[in-house]
């Protein structure tokens, strides 16, 4: 916006025209050009290290151009020199807040590949984790968006959360983050003892804390200021830039893959997925609150059919399950003393069939496959590749989190700065996952 | 260091307690006491998470696994304004320019601790796009092994450094 | 739409089609990759407007080279579908169809950055996860894993493409 200056010369005032070097010549007025700042990567409100040039015309965006690839780790070109069931643990760093996803993907696609589908018990322990692992990872935007826009409580708040849920994970897995539990085949091991009665406390407890929220933050007039009418992305702009998750959600479009394209059992639960119209960054929040109490509902009747689902959680199929029978041994430690007397003392074929499985690994047939589920962020899909080895040929992993950041400048281009922070709070990017 | 190394020398102090006090490699005085005390229980950290173990860095800033026990909630968004470096998280090619000029611009003294198996060796990703280890390009005074480590872990390897900064000679 | 019908709509324009798995692979022709792409999202029982991902495999041996795919995903209509187009080492040339999904322009600079794989009339086809002065492509077949020897005391092991592990 240019202000009319012609009248502030400084020949009005009698005065010399200090301001002379600034004028342009032909027209008189003062010479404006727009600024060209650099956001990160290193900066407190970017969501890990991305970083933006903005050019600005005093706090308006004109152009926004986001540069990635400082957290690129080679994930794809490690897991090509790495066994089936150790890509496992490299795929689940990639988006490092929803692991359990990378992980269902991943499995989901190699199993497609095999030809397998996981014993029913292990599908219902993946829905019960994934799900709450999908709560943990909204409750992390709530934190993080909070804490950018200077709400710190709701940080404070969404990480105690968050440990209630991460206590269980270490429980079940062993890990408070980055599991590697989901495997090709099923699960690890079966819930431990006290698993069952931590989920039944975590379920009673999760929805009133999600109430609070709803207190904290859906009338707070700040928040709802900071965050209506910012970073709008209609639905058609959301389809063309390939969005997918929350975002097309809060732009009308109810499209869900548990719903669209179901796997892994979702097609026998009950739920429903949230839509709003309004596509901005409420719209999101709202979005999420809502996944979350689904979320909610979805374990609760993954945690009701546990008893009902017996069963061994890994393909029995020794050629494919790994590990081979986990439990506690005398040691503290998983081994399992009758297998080990199984392949120490009885069977050589055994013996010599454990050194390849933990040597070479699962073979899987050739053939590609493409396997994508629905993360706290969108369509995570992986394209996998085999040509009949032990070793994947390429896994490709499609991160929502890569493909939505695309839509960042088309959100922010024309607004002010400090909307640039609550639209990117509110596409939740994970830069792990976009960059990988 | 056993005591029969000092000829002559009667200390009046037991073997243990001598070779604690070379451990720590010096006589404080009272200033230097009193410098390191205070400049270990007000560190202020820059913000430098970089990957998952940030998300556990934040956690132990946050409600359950709390920083600010040792004075360290405040995460300062500027370098020059932070005194202790936490690199959190994988360093990539692209970004190991960044880590060094950040480190360049915080002041004197600093101290950074290298958190996690991927900024203290490279970690499970030993390939071509992460700096095998943090300390090929900034000096590091505490590594926290762990993929992520738990924030008890993290706050074990703050206390260490805190030992070293109170026992450290501030006026070099 | 079922795999096999899927296939069966395909069929008549694009002729080598396959089902495996209940996915739908298509081979197509680098010439003809946008009037395709154009009709799958035209045809209203195919609905293929959306473009879930674009990446690339290298087969340094076997002709073609390269393998660039498309995944197109209908919101509407629930089907996907694969299009794969094969390129030769010494012609790594793809048109660019970031006019008609503007979702591709970092898939197709990431393939790109990888593989070498240029896509005629991108806007910007720049490096995007390595650094600009980058030299090589590190997902083709050729090129090392990278990473350092690490050291013990009296004994070195090497990076993992290096051990002779199978």
């Amino acid at each position: 916006m240019a202000r009319d200056t012609s009248d502030m010369s400084a020949a009005r005032d009698g005065l010399p025209d200090e301001a002379a070097a600034f004028r342009d010549a032909g027209t008189g007025e003062l010479r404006q050009e727009t600024m060209v700042i650099n956001m990160g990567p290193q900066h407190p409100s970017t969501h890990g290290v991305l970083r933006l040039l903005l050019e600005l015309d005093g706090e308006t965006v004109i152009r926004c151009k986001p540069v990635i690839g400082y957290l690129h780790t080679g994930i794809e070109k490690n897991t090509e020199y790495r066994t089936w069931v150790q890509g496992v643990a490299y795929v689940t760093r990639a988006d490092y807040l929803s692991p359990f996803f990378n992980e269902l993907g991943y499995c989901l696609g190699v199993e497609r590949l095999l030809g397998i589908e996981a014993p029913p018990r292990a599908q219902v322990i993946r829905v019960l984790i994934c799900e709450l692992n999908r709560v943990a990872s909204h409750l992390i935007y709530l934190a993080t968006g909070g804490l950018e826009l200077g709400a710190v409580s709701v940080m404070l708040y969404g990480f105690r959360e968050r440990e209630i849920i991460l206590d269980l994970f270490e429980t079940v897995t062993g890990l408070r983050m980055n599991h590697a539990y989901i495997r090709p085949g099923g699960v690890v091991m079966d819930l431990p003892e006290e698993a069952p009665r931590k989920i039944r406390d975590l379920l009673d407890l999760l929805p009133h804390r999600i109430d609070e929220y709803e207190t904290l933050l859906d009338d707070n007039p700040i928040w709802r200021e900071r965050n209506e009418g910012v970073g709008v992305l209609s639905a058609e702009d959301a389809l063309a830039l390939g969005v997918t998750g929350p975002i097309l959600r809060a732009a009308g479009v109810p499209a869900d893959l548990r719903k669209d394209m179901p796997y892994g059992g979702y097609e026998t639960y009950d739920f429903d997925v949230p839509v709003r119209s309004e596509a901005d960054a409420y719209a999101r929040y709202r979005v999420r609150i809502e996944e979350m109490r689904e979320s909610l509902k979805i374990a609760e009747q993954a945690f009701r059919r546990l008893d009902d689902t017996p069963g061994p959680v890994m393909v029995e199929d020794p050629k494919v399950g790994w590990p081979p029978k986990l439990s506690v041994g005398p040691d503290g430690i998983g081994n399992d003393p009758e297998y080990l007397r199984h392949i120490m003392e009885e069977s050589m074929e055994a013996l010599i069939h454990h050194f390849k499985m933990v040597t070479q690994g699962v073979q899987v047939p050739a053939g590609e496959v493409y396997s994508a589920v629905e993360s706290p962020r969108g369509e995570l899909g992986f394209f996998i590749v085999s040509n009949g080895e032990h070793r994947p040929y390429r896994v490709k992993i499609r991160d929502p989190s890569f493909v939505n950041l695309q839509a960042l400048p088309a959100m922010i281009e024309g607004y002010l700065v400090a909307d640039s922070i609550a639209a990117n709070a509110s596409l939740d990017p994970v830069m792990g996952g976009v960059d990988r | 260091m056993p005591a029969e190394r000092f000829e002559g020398v009667h200390l009046g102090r037991t073997p243990e307690e001598i070779e604690e006090e070379v451990e720590r490699g010096v006589l404080l005085t009272s200033l230097d006491r009193a410098v390191g005390w205070a400049r270990k229980q007000s560190m202020w950290p820059a913000t430098f998470g970089l990957a998952c173990c940030a998300i556990e860095m934040m956690s132990a800033g946050a409600g359950q696994y709390d920083l600010s026990r040792w004075g360290m909630e405040l995460f300062r968004g500027s370098p020059r304004q932070a005194d202790l470096m936490i690199v959190a998280g994988r360093v990539s090619q692209k970004m190991a320019p960044v880590l060094r000029r950040i480190y360049d611009q915080m002041p004197d003294p600093k101290w950074v601790i290298s958190m996690g198996v991927c900024a203290s060796a490279g970690g499970m990703f030993t390939n071509y796009a992460i700096i095998q280890g943090v300390d090929t390009i900034v000096p590091v005074d505490v590594y926290v092994p762990g993929c992520p480590p738990k924030p008890e872990m993290l706050m074990y390897g703050i206390l260490k450094l805190q030992a070293k900064v109170r026992t450290s000679e501030p006026f070099r | 739409m079922r795999p096999e019908e899927l296939a069966g709509r395909v069929r008549p324009v694009v002729p080598d089609v396959m089902v495996a798995r209940d996915e739908v692979t298509a081979i197509v022709d680098r010439a003809r990759l946008l009037e395709i792409l154009a009709w799958c999202r035209d045809e209203p029982d195919l609905e293929l407007g959306f473009l879930s991902c674009i990446t690339a495999t290298h087969w340094p041996e076997a002709q073609p080279a390269f393998w660039v795919s498309y995944e197109l995903r209908s919101i509407a209509k629930l089907h996907r579908l694969r299009l794969k187009v094969g390129l030769s080492e010494a012609d790594p040339h793809v048109p660019s169809v970031t006019a008609m999904f503007p979702t591709a322009n970092w898939l197709e600079r990431e393939t790109f950055d990888f593989f070498g794989v240029v896509f005629d009339g991108h806007p910007d086809l720049t490096r995007i996860m390595l650094p600009e002065d980058w030299e090589g492509h590190p997902l083709r077949k050729d090129e090392p894993l990278g990473g350092v020897p690490i050291w013990y005391h009296g004994a070195t092991v090497p990076p993992i493409d290096q051990r002779g592990m199978a």
